[in-house]
């Protein structure tokens, strides 16, 4: 199926209210890793609004990106237990692993890098998630033995 | 009723706990011990700490970081022969091993309402909400008229949860008495705060009390479409509460005809965008409606003109998991608990640097020294107690001399700081409160909608000066400068977000002014963690060559030979303060800027 079909099939799951808007957007950035223009023009047409309205959703709501982001997406809690547990020393650990900064993606797509609030872990603090997969009481140390294992697995 | 429970919240599933779970099913149905258990998976038990845990009843026997390979000795042991497996079993004050989650000094203060059915029913299962008495509230309330169910709401004296502490009682009578229809419920579940955990809990643990409490809400107002709006980062509450409305409605608690009254409710869930100020009741209802959540002034109250102009209640979930037991045990039974302004339990993430961390619910009027030294059973490593950070980025840092001071919505409002939703993190000798303040302000600066100009620019001033000061540019004047900055921002933004923004620097330039100093006049972090302004060296007199600092350094910068002091390689060092964490004997120190 093209992107096209795609993006068709996920808008019209849902009526042509505004306030499916968002609930749209989430859809295609699961689907998609991120929002694509074509995706982002079809749902301005469906829902007859301006496309700088869709537009300016996309960069307010964090969950929503206008660029791809990689295969597996490692987020790193800096909510305050986190912090207070050496979040900032774990990222330091995964720059140095992977050369990427917050909110990049490494070259060969195959990691995003995302410093997010409060994951609701704070009893793990500092935890650290790699897809769906939660990594409690991380340390600088083990930072390189958790993503070796992607990197095998790629 | 012969049962394993075994706690498959996040924190437990991070430990394991799935595999636990299935490890119990395998030998209790096999061939060799043949008992009849069933073996059910909960929502948060509260001590995450210690998790995996496991609970056999009807003894009630708790059983705390349970591996795998622990599972088969407990059903031989415990569950065939009724004895205990005493190295899992947790110490009591005494420091003898104790049998009950209620003997256990982290649970025996707790008094449980909002969380009374969270970690004791089965994930997921409407027929045990049920069986515990749930949704008998609801059949009550579709039988009383609007003013009987809030008249019982105003008895309990509940206050709104979610942080702000507005009675809910008189929300729901103002929407009641507007006739301007459709009207609509909402539940704030975008529980943003870092550091607090709770409404996540409830929505994955009991989701069913959170959709009771909404449906007398909505009954109460006459209310006929309602929405859960859950915060984005929350997948497995998203897919538990989609899954409950569906439960809920095919047992006829929701829909066209709730408990045959013919009263009608139509319940969806709102997955939240990820941004913090949509936890802000105008922004949520303009997130709801498919637009950027950005907060409008609120001359005229959402329970007038909410959700598309029409009068609207929104309650927090916590708020919202009371009602069914207000609606049960009546307001006066809630109101028994609590102090005089605020009634009830408080549910707290009881988190950071203290020993016991986890989410525990206690009455109101509970002091900060009880919470964070008896439930919490004090600071980790028994270092010494520096600060709490209560209410998240709207909060404050409370120092030592304030902790006798009784928590409810009043008291700590009144000393800069607030409860807020319930996020208490515990910070030791070795937490750097300008560091603290900056955390928050850079966390806000990067959340503010950037609608009005004080919270956008003035969030942007403060977080500038206050990485100038943790990077050792400070300067004496900046200081005047944020407190300017701060009482300008309480003054002149537009929401909550930005009216309450500098509280975490109001009350760490109020109670630790020392610390900004010395990093500005010293250029040194008290704390040891802005690192610009430390530098770590090992006391030769201290240090027993025990070799574990230089085990857990990441850039193998300390040279060590066993039974011989180690050294630092300043070069090497990247200040990450792993070193210290990891000695023992209290050998690795810090100095000022080297």
């Amino acid at each position: 199926m093209d992107l096209k079909d795609k993006v068709n099939e996920i808008i019209h799951n849902y009526p042509a209210e505004q306030r499916y808007s968002l609930a749209i957007m989430q859809d295609m950035q699961r689907e998609f890793n991120y929002i694509p223009r074509e995706g982002m023009e079809a749902l301005a047409e469906y829902l007859g609004c301006a496309l700088s309205v869709l537009y300016s959703m996309a960069t307010f709501y964090k969950a929503l990106s206008l660029k791809p982001k990689g295969k597996h997406i490692i987020k790193l809690c800096d909510g305050t237990a986190c912090h207070i547990r050496g979040s900032l020393t774990l990222k330091e650990g995964v720059t140095r692993a992977l050369g990427i900064e917050d909110g990049e993606t490494t070259e060969d797509g195959l990691f995003s890098l995302e410093l997010v609030n409060c994951l609701g872990s704070c009893a793990l603090a500092p935890v650290m998630v790699v897809d769906d997969v939660y990594y409690g009481r991380m340390s600088i140390e083990k930072v390189p033995e958790v993503l070796n294992k992607y990197k095998e697995e790629a | 009723m012969r049962t394993v429970r075994v706690c498959c919240d996040t924190g437990c599933l991070a430990n394991g706990s799935a595999e636990v779970a299935a490890e119990f099913e395998k030998y209790i149905g096999s061939a060799e011990f043949n008992v009849e258990y069933s073996v059910k998976k909960t929502g948060c038990n509260g001590f995450c700490e210690k998790g995996p845990l496991v609970t056999i009843l009807p003894e009630g026997i708790a059983y705390y970081k349970v591996k795998v390979a622990d599972v088969k000795e407990i059903v031989e042991k415990t569950i065939k022969h009724g004895e205990l497996v005493e190295r899992l079993l947790s110490l009591g004050k005494d420091g003898k091993p104790v049998v009950t989650q209620s003997e256990n000094p982290f649970y025996a203060p707790q008094v449980k309402i909002a969380l009374r059915n969270v970690g004791v029913i089965s994930l997921g299962s409407i027929d045990e909400y049920i069986a515990t008495g749930g949704y008998e509230a609801l059949k009550k309330a579709v039988n009383m008229t609007s003013d009987e169910i809030i008249t019982e709401i105003e008895k309990s004296g509940i206050r709104g949860r979610g942080g702000a502490g507005f009675p809910t009682g008189r929300k729901w009578r103002t929407a009641a008495g507007y006739d301007n229809y459709p009207k609509y419920v909402a539940c704030n579940g975008d529980e943003g705060d870092p550091g607090a955990f709770m409404d996540r809990s409830i929505l994955e643990g009991d989701p069913h009390s959170v959709i009771e409490g909404l449906a007398i809400c909505a009954i109460s107002i006459g209310a006929e479409e309602g929405f859960l709006y859950i915060r984005d980062e929350y997948d497995s509450a998203v897919a538990t509460v989609k899954q409950a409305i569906l439960d809920a409605e095919a047992h006829g608690f929701l829909g066209d005809n709730i408990c045959g009254s013919g009263k009608k409710l139509k319940l969806q869930v709102v997955r939240g965008g990820g941004a913090f100020v949509c936890g802000e009741s105008t922004a949520l209802m303009q997130s709801i409606e498919g637009k950027v959540g950005e907060p409008r002034a609120k001359y005229i109250r959402s329970v007038q003109r909410g959700l598309w102009d029409k009068p609207t209640v929104l309650n927090n979930v916590e708020t919202l998991a009371c009602i069914p037991y207000i609606m049960q045990h009546g307001g006066e039974e809630f109101a028994k608990i609590g102090t005089d302004s605020s009634k009830g339990t408080k549910v707290f993430a009881l988190v950071g640097k203290v020993k016991r961390t986890g989410l525990v619910e206690v009455p109101m009027g509970i002091t900060l020294r009880e919470l964070i030294y008896d439930v919490g059973g004090g600071i980790q490593g028994d270092r010494p107690f520096k600060a709490v950070q209560t209410g998240g980025p709207s909060g404050g840092c409370i120092p030592e001399t304030m902790l006798d001071l009784p928590v409810d919505f009043d008291t700590l409002k009144s000393h800069g700081a607030m409860m807020g939703s319930g996020g208490m993190i515990v910070m030791d000798d070795r937490s750097c409160m300008v560091e603290v303040a900056r955390y928050y302000v850079n966390f806000l600066a990067g959340e503010s909608c950037g609608k009005c100009t004080p919270c956008r620019e003035g969030l942007k001033q403060m977080l500038a000066i206050l990485t100038d000061i943790c990077e050792g540019r400070g300067k004496e004047e900046d200081l005047f400068i944020l407190e300017e900055l701060c009482e300008m921002m309480q003054d002149a933004s537009l929401c909550a977000l930005g009216k309450s923004a500098p509280n975490p620097v109001m009350t760490t330039l109020q109670y630790f002014r020392d610390e900004y100093e010395a990093h500005i006049k010293e250029h040194r972090c008290p704390a040891g963690v802005c690192k610009n302004l430390t530098s770590f060296k090992i006391d030769v007199e201290a240090c027993r060559g025990c070799t574990a600092c230089a085990k857990a350094c990441p850039t193998d910068a300390i040279t060590s030979e066993v039974k011989k002091p180690h050294v630092i390689n300043p070069d090497k060092c990247i200040r990450c303060g792993s070193c210290r964490e990891a000695c023992k004997f209290d050998a690795v120190k810090t100095e000022g800027r080297a």
